[in-house]
């Protein structure tokens, strides 16, 4: 993302930015909605967990300019991302090795 | 006959640069809120070491109660009043809060504000040859955020109840259930954490940004590289426990039960807790950080010990790339290591299989490092100066210490010494004749920079070599302790315990060391004080060294270099053959001999 | 002395330090609040019951309150776009809008929040109120935060404009990076939380 935009990129990248606020908007709609149908556990955490990570990547890409981001940023981004699920995952999968739960 | 380009900045043309650009600051922006990275550096360091000093007053306390158990401590105990030694003799109590604080003080306020904060904002941006850091202003702002932790620190001995006497790890439940103190020790982490924080991202945008025209990545010394990594590891290792700090306020101030298990009783009593909680939960967290943190301890160490090194063998480092190399993957492989920690938490085969294997192919980064260290002294021609004593002593004192972590990084091996003295030893080993070793090299070695002057030779080894033999004879008997079963954080030192009877003489002997090695400082602090007014005129560069902090004048002026110098060639091209001298600078422009 | 790179970009790099600094700032914060998501995981899975979110929480104004702050990264975003086509009015337009939307997300909390209290549900009534008071409490810190930054861009922080337009709107972007971010947690907490 230099700072050397033309005039029409920019007019490119406002009308992708609407783009991706209607579909923000619907997809939260969406996600709203399935959680009306009360599905089990795993196939409700499955759907909601896809719709957050499209509205999030989303975000990310278009909002956050990841998508034309330089190397040195998504690397940095791609580590924390491995540490992130690190955290989340590793002190649950001992919970659940534990002998004594 | 090489004739320099670089114009070295002087004094005076660069003042009057500065006059031109803005206003004079006076006393207090000078010296107390300044954005100079070298006025901020030695504010981490003076800090740094005054909480060293602290921290082992504490623990010299300890280990009057531990050489004596139950023994009134003669003219000072009763200093401590009634609450805390009656009569002069320490109460377990006190004996926690000295141990807690002990480790706080030394890991958190001590050895990481020196290593990173000091040496690194003072040595990082003079050697990459940038002006200041990226962020002067945020700089600043995390020394002050530091000294407020700090402050809020101390301030928890003068609660009632005193202060976090959980152990530093401060494991639920007990931390949650503990006095006013502990609230106040979460509020000190947070300022600590923010000041990593604030920290850690200025090392990071000024390495990748602000190195010099011609210093390419692997031309970069590997002091740089080191604080790189160790920044990193700050960056991502903290917020976890940041996050935990939070949760344990909530179940400390708000009531909740993140920590509490469910039916926990107390001295007969059924906690007002709904319970739900997992205590493991905060061992986890905090070992996410604290794992590593014990690189952030070691990484900077490495680093002064790699420059001493060279520059005292006149020799290239050996295995510069793969030292790089490891540390990259070492810092990777600290994220996932961290449950090695916890073996006893009831944890399965399987989990226990897996931090085991991470945690043995850890080591081999810490090899590598090691092991080039080691075999760049061979072939050198070693001068025996006091900052080489230190980085000299630093190599096998490291070798004990990483290889007694090799049997508690297996988790068979950890049943009969976790939580016994052979961890106390372990640790000890690696971060006090360790890392505290490489900090003194990098003072002896940086002194004359930062002052203009270099330090006493004959005190430093009056200094050194006391320190060396008092160290070991503190830390070496633990593993007998340890291995004998005597766990640690035990007020008596094991004196109530049977088995332990023929090992708990060591005690007398470790405390006795312990004095003696705290009477080997003074050497060292008469040295540092009086070398600032007293001590030989160093000159730009009196170690003749090749690396870019040697080019600006000691001590350098504000933007430190006139031009922006630019580099030609590696860090470490000592005794190039043909050449002249035995040093060829990183920034030295070099006429062809016709 | 001039610190080099703080507007212009590093050649190599393609960045400017202010860049690079906020998204190192925001890797940071993927951990902190990665760690209170693996709280989430520890509590729910050790708990005995667990109740679904919209049995305690208020969906429809956390919906709105969704709504609320994917609009406000709209106009976050759009303000910079302004910025960048040189149209500072437009800018102050959009990134008041944004403050505003700020104000709208932390009025929606309160009174959820306050709801919850007087219903005399607190964090420590049981686990799953404690992380989601944690949680939603953290997120609302940086949301006043963010408002704060935001705020003062507008403000007396926007005459910076005058003087050097692409350094104003460098600033301009990367707090927008961080309201972003906000966003962006915001999107994961409200399933999470409330529909699961």
């Amino acid at each position: 993302m230099g700072n050397h935009d033309s005039h029409a990129d920019l007019d490119r990248q406002v009308k992708v930015y609407i783009l991706i606020f209607i579909t923000l908007l619907v997809l939260t709609m969406v996600t709203v909605a399935v959680s009306r149908l009360h599905l089990p556990v795993a196939a409700a955490v499955t759907v909601a967990l896809i719709v957050a990570s499209i509205k999030g990547g989303l975000v990310a890409s278009y909002f956050m300019h990841l998508i034309t981001e330089r190397k040195l940023i998504l690397w940095v981004l791609g580590f924390t991302v491995a540490f992130f699920f690190a955290v989340l995952l590793l002190p649950l999968w001992t919970h659940f090795d534990a002998i004594i739960n | 006959m090489a004739t320099t380009e670089l114009a070295p900045a002087h004094a005076g043309a660069a003042h009057d640069h500065e006059h031109a650009e803005h206003p004079e600051l006076g006393f207090w922006g000078k010296y107390v809120f300044s954005t100079d990275h070298k006025v901020i550096g030695i504010q981490y360091a003076v800090t740094g070491l005054c909480f060293l000093m602290f921290g082992f007053c504490l623990v010299m306390l300890m280990r009057w109660q531990l050489a004596f158990p139950g023994r009134a401590l003669p003219l000072i105990g009763k200093l401590f009043g009634e609450a805390r030694m009656p009569g002069g003799s320490m109460l377990p109590e006190f004996y926690n809060e000295l141990g807690a604080m002990h480790g706080t003080i030394m890991v958190f306020l001590g050895v990481v504000p020196l290593a990173v904060g000091g040496f690194g904002n003072f040595v990082l941006p003079l050697q990459i040859g940038a002006p200041d850091m990226a962020f002067p202003k945020i700089n600043m702002a995390s020394y002050w955020s530091y000294f407020l932790g700090g402050i809020t620190m101390l301030g928890s001995f003068f609660v009632p109840g005193g202060a976090a006497q959980s152990g530093w790890t401060s494991y639920a439940p007990l931390s949650v259930i503990a006095g006013e103190g502990q609230t106040i020790w979460l509020i000190g982490m947070i300022f600590l954490i923010t000041s990593s924080l604030l920290g850690s991202i200025n090392f990071i945008v000024t390495t990748v940004q602000l190195r010099a025209k011609g210093l390419s990545y692997f031309r970069l010394p590997f002091f740089c590289w080191a604080q790189l990594v160790t920044s990193f590891l700050l960056l991502l290792a903290f917020p976890p426990l940041e996050a935990a700090g939070i949760l344990q306020l909530m179940d400390r101030l708000a009531g909740s039960s993140f920590f509490m298990p469910s039916g926990l009783v107390v001295s007969g009593q059924a906690l007002a807790y709904t319970g739900g909680g997992n205590p493991i939960l905060w061992q986890h967290l905090f070992w996410f950080l604290a794992h590593p943190e014990v690189y952030v301890l070691i990484l900077p160490a490495f680093g002064i010990v790699a420059e001493v090194v060279a520059n005292n063998t006149r020799k290239p480092l050996f295995g510069y790339k793969i030292m790089v190399y490891s540390l990259w993957f070492l810092g990777f492989m600290s994220f996932i290591v961290w449950a090695h920690h916890m073996f006893f938490t009831g944890m399965g085969t399987t989990m226990a299989t897996f931090f085991q294997t991470t945690t043995m192919i850890i080591s081999i980064p810490s090899v590598a490092l090691l092991t080039s260290l080691l075999i760049s002294l061979w072939g050198g021609s070693i001068r025996f100066t006091t900052p080489m004593l230190f980085a000299l002593a630093f190599l096998p004192m490291f070798g004990i210490g990483g290889l007694t972590g090799l049997p508690l990084g297996l988790s068979a091996a950890d049943i009969p010494l976790h939580d016994t003295y052979y961890v106390i030893g372990h640790f000890h080993y690696v971060v006090a004749p360790g890392t505290l070793f490489a900090l003194f090299a990098g003072i002896y070695y940086w002194f004359p920079k930062a002052t203009g002057r270099m330090m006493s030779e004959k005190l430093g080894k009056i200094h050194f070599w006391p320190s060396l033999i008092f160290i070991n004879g503190i830390f070496m008997p633990m593993f007998i302790q340890g291995m004998a079963g005597v766990s640690r954080r035990l007020y008596d030192g094991g004196a109530s315990y049977d088995f332990a009877k023929e090992v708990t003489h060591w005690n007398v002997f470790m405390s006795i060391s312990a004095w003696c090695l705290a009477l080997a400082q003074i050497p060292f602090i008469i040295n540092f004080f009086w070398s600032i007014k007293h001590g030989k005129k160093a000159g730009d560069n009196p170690w003749n060294a090749t690396t870019l902090e040697w080019v600006a004048p000691s001590p350098p002026p504000h933007g430190n270099f006139l031009t922006p110098p630019e580099a030609y060639r590696g860090p470490y091209e000592y005794s190039v053959p043909g050449h002249p001298t035995d040093y060829t600078p990183q920034f030295q422009l070099e006429q062809k001999a016709s | 002395m001039e610190i080099p790179y703080t507007v212009a970009e590093r050649p190599d790099t393609g960045l400017n330090n202010g860049k690079i600094g906020i998204w190192l700032f925001l890797a940071s914060e993927v951990m902190l609040f990665g760690a209170l998501f693996a709280t989430y995981l520890m509590m729910r899975t050790g708990a005995v019951t667990w109740p679904r979110g919209d049995s305690i929480l208020n969906v429809p104004l956390a919906t709105l309150n969704t709504v609320v702050l994917i609009s406000s990264s709209v106009t976050m975003v759009m303000a910079w776009a302004s910025l960048k086509r040189n149209n500072f009015a437009k800018f102050r337009l959009f990134q008041g809008l944004t403050v505003l939307a700020g104000f709208g997300f932390l009025t929606i909390k309160y009174i959820e929040y306050s709801h919850k209290f007087e219903l005399g549900l607190f964090p420590s009534t049981n686990t799953f109120l404690a992380i989601y008071f944690t949680l939603t409490g953290l997120h609302g810190l940086h949301v006043i935060g963010g408002m704060a930054i935001n705020a003062y861009l507008w403000g007396p922080g926007s005459k910076l404009w005058k003087t050097d337009p692409e350094h104003f709107t460098n600033r301009v972007e990367n707090s927008g990076l961080f309201w972003h971010f906000v966003d962006l947690v915001w999107i994961f907490l409200f399933p999470v939380l409330y529909l699961l």
